[in-house]
């Protein structure tokens, strides 16, 4: 296949990902739903944190909106695992396969899909983040964070295709989903580093996903500076790579 | 016929890991993040007299996971219609809400198992049951009744839809009515509005005299109410259940 004919099959798919919203909305749904009933969930019962000595912002919500968005785009990671699976329960990724396609495309189409699916939930959480209160980051801050997000996306959907090649069912969406957000709630979402407790401090403290959230949380809770951004864009780009990595390996042990 | 479809549900969740993860694993790794997470929360005003943070957050772990426990079950049972599996059994000489039941038996032995796993996770980690034995008994009987009730819930959606994706689809759901109760967090200390939700969820109930043994001595008033809330969401699911089996029976589908 020439260059031009992978790029519109990257193209088909994923205009093809980005209409699963409109073919099975109830999958769909939650995916979008879910990061803002955690926001509003996580505020209403965690918000009297704030109070405690030590606490880096006096707003829970422009504490958590961050986390949320990250979760947005570990949702649509799985959602992409989830779809896929359930394109090779019924057949048709079988065809996809035997298409002169070549299998990096095919995951091309599957994971850049992810990275522009996650703007639906991450604005639809922001807007009701800004209404409830949240910290505007400024124009700056708040690009910065939705290109992590973006990232992000591509991170988690590069987990959710790996698992989906490596199970085939679509009951191995809530190991896709919770997977995700194991890495990105074992960090400093909750509180900030000196006020956690026992392991989670030390966990968060190397977890690389607290990179990615602190870079991502600067403009929230203070000033957008390039030596809180970096770290976070390197991990990211670490991150990316070895997740679609581990799925192109799956893409390419796959047979039809 | 009950216990074999009971059995083959709970053969069905252990033969496959991924159906284990978010009755066991998922809750597990939250209760351990949230009390990491929030563990200072002990520190605040008003805050009830506790040993830790852990002791106040097992029973919302437990129920947590009984409620998930009902969304697998739901979506195991969706899964067998799309497959076909629940209409060969629909043609076969037995009780049609012996289906359902067999599945919630299931669901209740997944419950136990989940109580007796955050129980002795509690344990290890210096859970301290205020009522000792008789306490940590209470806490079973209750978390298997309370995936009986949610998994009556379950599989009303699934018979009603008969699709997994949509059963799936109420995972974040299970965290709404979670985030309104008194599971995560004293009731007093809860924001607007959820506070307010909270004093009438009856998750909430549940979670709190799943509670009281393990922080305090037994208070009757506290058990009746959370028996009586396990109730009414049992008789709630499996009313739904048998409307929805009665309406998949009469058109087919």
């Amino acid at each position: 296949m020439t260059a031009r004919a992978q790029f519109d099959t990257v193209r088909a798919l994923m205009r093809r990902g980005l209409n699963e919203i409109l073919r099975v909305p109830g999958a769909a749904v939650p995916g979008v739903l879910a990061p803002t009933i955690f926001f509003l969930g996580l505020t209403a019962v965690f918000g009297s944190l704030t109070k405690l000595p030590g606490f880096t912002s006096d707003s829970y919500e422009s504490f958590l909106v961050p986390v949320s968005l990250l979760q947005a785009a570990g949702f649509t990671g799985a959602a992409t695992g989830v779809n896929l699976a359930r394109d090779i329960e019924q057949g048709w990724f079988d065809r996809l396969l035997a298409s002169p396609a070549s299998r990096l495309s095919l995951l091309a189409g599957l994971v850049l899909s992810a990275s522009f699916r996650v703007l639906i939930p991450a604005t639809f959480l922001l807007i009701v983040a800004f209404s409830l209160g949240a910290h505007f980051p400024g124009v700056g801050g708040l690009a910065l964070t939705l290109l992590i997000v973006m990232g992000m996306a591509v991170v988690a959907s590069g987990w959710g295709v790996a698992l989906a090649l490596r199970f085939k069912t679509q009951s191995a969406a809530p190991l896709m989903q919770a997977g995700m957000l194991t890495a990105i709630l074992c960090t400093t979402a909750y509180a900030p580093l000196a006020l956690l407790t026992g392991w989670l401090q030390e966990v968060a403290r190397y977890n690389p996903v607290t990179q990615v959230l602190d870079a991502a949380r600067q403009g929230f809770i203070g000033d957008v500076t390039w030596a809180g951004t970096w770290p976070g864009l390197l991990v990211l780009a670490g991150l990316a790579v070895l997740l679609t990595a581990t799925a192109l390996r799956g893409m390419n042990r796959a047979t039809y | 016929m009950i216990v074999a479809l009971g059995e083959r549900s709970i053969k069905q969740t252990f033969r496959r890991p991924q159906l284990m993860a978010p009755l066991i694993i998922f809750p597990t790794l939250l209760l351990a993040i949230q009390v990491g997470g929030a563990g200072r929360a002990v520190d605040l005003p008003g805050f009830p007299e506790v040993n830790g943070f852990l002791d106040f957050m097992l029973a919302g772990a437990m129920i947590q996971s009984t409620l998930l426990a009902g969304n697998s079950g739901g979506i195991a049972l969706a899964l067998d219609i799309e497959m076909g599996f629940t209409d060969r059994l629909f043609a076969a000489p037995i009780s049609r809400f012996a289906i359902v039941l067999g599945r919630l038996a299931g669901t209740a032995v997944l419950g136990a198992l989940t109580a007796l796993w955050f129980l002795a996770v509690g344990v290890i980690f210096g859970v301290r049951i205020e009522e000792g034995v008789a306490g940590a008994l209470l806490m079973i009987v209750l978390v298997t009744l309370s995936a009986v009730a949610f998994g009556g819930i379950g599989s009303a959606i699934a018979l009603k839809s008969g699709k997994a994706s949509v059963v799936q689809g109420l995972f974040p759901l299970v965290f709404v009515i979670l985030f309104l109760s008194s599971a995560f967090f004293p009731e007093a200390l809860l924001q607007e509005p959820a506070r307010s939700i909270a004093a009438w969820n009856p998750l909430s109930f549940v979670v709190e005299a799943a509670r009281d043994p393990v922080i305090s001595a037994f208070s009757a008033d506290l058990l009746v109410e959370g028996f009586l809330a396990v109730g009414l969401v049992a008789a709630i699911g499996l009313t739904l259940s048998a409307l929805a089996l009665r309406s998949r029976l009469r058109t087919g589908g």
